[in-house]
């Protein structure tokens, strides 16, 4: 394939079957011979060999530090690391690669905003704006902010079938409100969020907007520009690509204006023994050596994502997301946490009376199945919703129709496993 | 500015079929455990307790409530839990309880982690091994948690 298809993803709608033979993994038979059906991928996914032969391709013809050596490896490497910013760049169609900063992951990102931009703009008085349906990695940091600066925190609430309040964001958003920090797309729910209008109204009251897109950027068109995001970060290693990277995209001028993050090598123009001063962007945000070889795989994922087309993978895991839902309905005592199918992406939660979210994914996964369990990091969600635990199938675009149904009848043992409790 | 470098094609190979070894867990949910979390010994709350504790897991939302009538010569007349949560802690906890009604303090004193786990029986992963410790600790303090006390709840 020439790099000129790559930008151009073809409209066909996608075959699971032939994708799988990419993923080495997803063959693994387990315990007495059970095919593996991964429906994990809310925490992580799988790679390609095409990914993995990138990285080793690093490793074993091109690999040296980056920005630092005058040789060939170093320019060599040096390439393929700026490559894969320009991949990124091109992924979320951000204006400038200096936009694009490399992160270990999500949490990171959110923490540099909270930390850099946070620290030089917030005082005692101004609010955050969060919501009740967050991730951990986008509360805690904005809690140590406010324990800093004398910020209020301040949520949108949820409705019980898990979808945003919007109509309370009018009473919410004030002069005082100085950034809203939402998902695009809620880990535990599945909740496709109205984050387009969420940054209208933000931006009219005067507020920035920082998405988390660590659920949404793997499953569909992400557009910064078209979005108007002030920030967005997001997660490699849920996008095929290594854990240890992930992006933190920042409007220029923000950027710019924002004190470093990190302290160290890189990020800095000239030190002095007791001073320095910062490197230009994305450097400025970079301190030490930065993750070259998850950003390379990063920028390889996300070449074979664009070939496949973001819009055919979020056509797919509605598919099995409105699968998921017939299948499971019947169950007996069986909730599911969140809208339905057409409101939210590839994730499917659930309660099973009866039975704990750990028992249900310790028997599904004599099946094979593996699922999530637990409150997957959102306890203030999981209150709000009255349980302690969940269990969750997340989907990506290898995953089958077939694998759905194993779902349900994996769950259909358990429940004979714990005859009398259900 | 950064050109395209390479591009990896879809690969058209059949995968390698990789075969694990079997997990010996299947005993996990065995009739001894499951009557346990199905039929629980002494569930339910103690008018008489003398000591009382109760913990949780907040990485699961496990609960286990354990309530002790001690004798003046410090034997456990009577114990008995409440609780919520999956199959291993309950039952677990339901285990501990028969285990220790009956018993003087003096030897649960000496009941260790790792005989919870054998008392247990099944193998447990490193996390599924806090869901059957959580009724063990939580007995470890019930046993210096009088319910006359009023700071019962500091001397965990």
């Amino acid at each position: 394939m020439t790099p000129a298809t790559v930008a151009t993803p073809p409209a066909r709608p996608l075959d699971p079957e032939v994708v799988r033979a990419d993923f080495p993994i997803l063959a693994t038979l387990l315990h007495e011979g059970v095919p593996l059906v991964y429906l994990d991928n809310a925490a992580t996914t799988q790679r390609p060999r095409q990914v993995i032969q990138a990285i080793v391709d690093v490793y074993e013809k091109q690999y040296a530090n980056v920005h630092r050596g005058i040789h060939w490896l170093s320019d060599q490497s040096t390439d393929l690391f700026e490559n894969a910013r320009e991949c990124v760049r091109r992924f979320i169609n951000a204006a400038a690669r200096e936009e694009i900063i490399f992160t270990p992951g999500t949490t990171e990102a959110i923490n540099l905003v909270a930390r850099s931009w946070g620290d030089a703009n917030l005082r005692a008085g101004d609010e955050i704006l969060l919501t009740e349906m967050e991730h951990h990695a986008n509360l805690v940091p904005w809690q140590q902010l406010a324990a800093r600066s004398g910020a209020v925190l301040r949520h949108i609430p949820i409705t019980d079938d898990g979808q945003l309040m919007l109509d309370q964001l009018p009473k919410l958003l004030s002069e005082k409100t100085r950034l809203v920090a939402v998902a695009a797309i809620s880990n535990v729910l599945g909740t496709i969020n109205p984050v387009g209008e969420i940054i209208r109204q933000a931006h009219a009251a005067g507020a920035l907007v920082l998405v988390d897109a660590a659920q949404s950027a793997p499953h569909g068109t992400t557009d910064v520009q078209q979005l108007g995001a002030d920030f967005l970060a997001f997660s490699g290693h849920k996008m095929l690509g290594p854990s240890g990277v992930g992006v933190l995209y920042g409007r220029r001028e923000l950027l710019d204006a924002m004190p470093p993050f990190l302290g160290g090598g890189s990020m800095i123009r000239r030190v002095r023994l007791d001073s320095f001063e910062p490197a230009e962007l994305p450097a400025k945000f970079e301190a030490g050596t930065p993750p070259i070889v998850p950003a390379i795989g990063l920028g390889a994922a996300i070449e074979y994502l664009e070939r496949l087309g973001m819009q055919a993978i979020h056509e797919h895991e509605l598919l099995l997301t409105r699968r998921a839902h017939e299948v499971l309905a019947d169950q007996p005592g069986l909730k599911f946490l969140g809208p339905a199918p057409e409101h939210k992406g590839g994730i499917v939660s659930f309660t099973v009376e009866g039975i704990h979210a750990h028992d249900i994914a310790q028997l599904l996964d004599r099946r094979g199945v593996a699922v999530r369990a637990g409150h997957h990091c959102a306890m203030p969600l999981h209150k709000r919703l009255g349980i302690g635990a969940s269990a969750r199938a997340s989907f990506y675009f290898y995953n089958t129709l077939a694998e759905v149904d194993r779902l349900g009848e994996a769950l259909s043992a358990a429940r004979r496993v714990l005859r009398r409790r259900s | 500015m950064w050109a395209l470098r390479r591009s990896y094609s879809l690969a058209t190979e059949p995968p390698t079929k990789v075969v694990m070894s079997g997990l010996s867990e299947d005993d996990l949910y065995q009739d001894r455990i499951l009557l346990h979390y199905e039929e629980p010994f002494h569930r339910g709350r103690c008018p008489r307790a003398t000591h009382a504790h109760e913990d949780d897991n907040p990485l699961c939302g496990d609960f286990v409530h354990i309530d002790l009538a001690v004798s003046p010569e410090g034997q456990i007349d009577e114990a008995w839990f409440d609780g919520d949560g999956c199959c291993i802690s309950q039952a677990a906890a339901s285990m501990l309880i028969e285990q220790v009604q009956g018993k003087r303090l003096d030897e649960i004193k000496n009941f260790t982690a790792g005989d919870m786990l054998a008392l247990f029986g099944a193998k447990l992963t490193p996390n599924r091994q806090k869901c059957c410790l959580l009724p063990w600790r939580v007995l470890q303090s019930a046993m210096y948690a009088s319910v006359e006390s009023d700071n019962a709840e500091d001397r965990r």
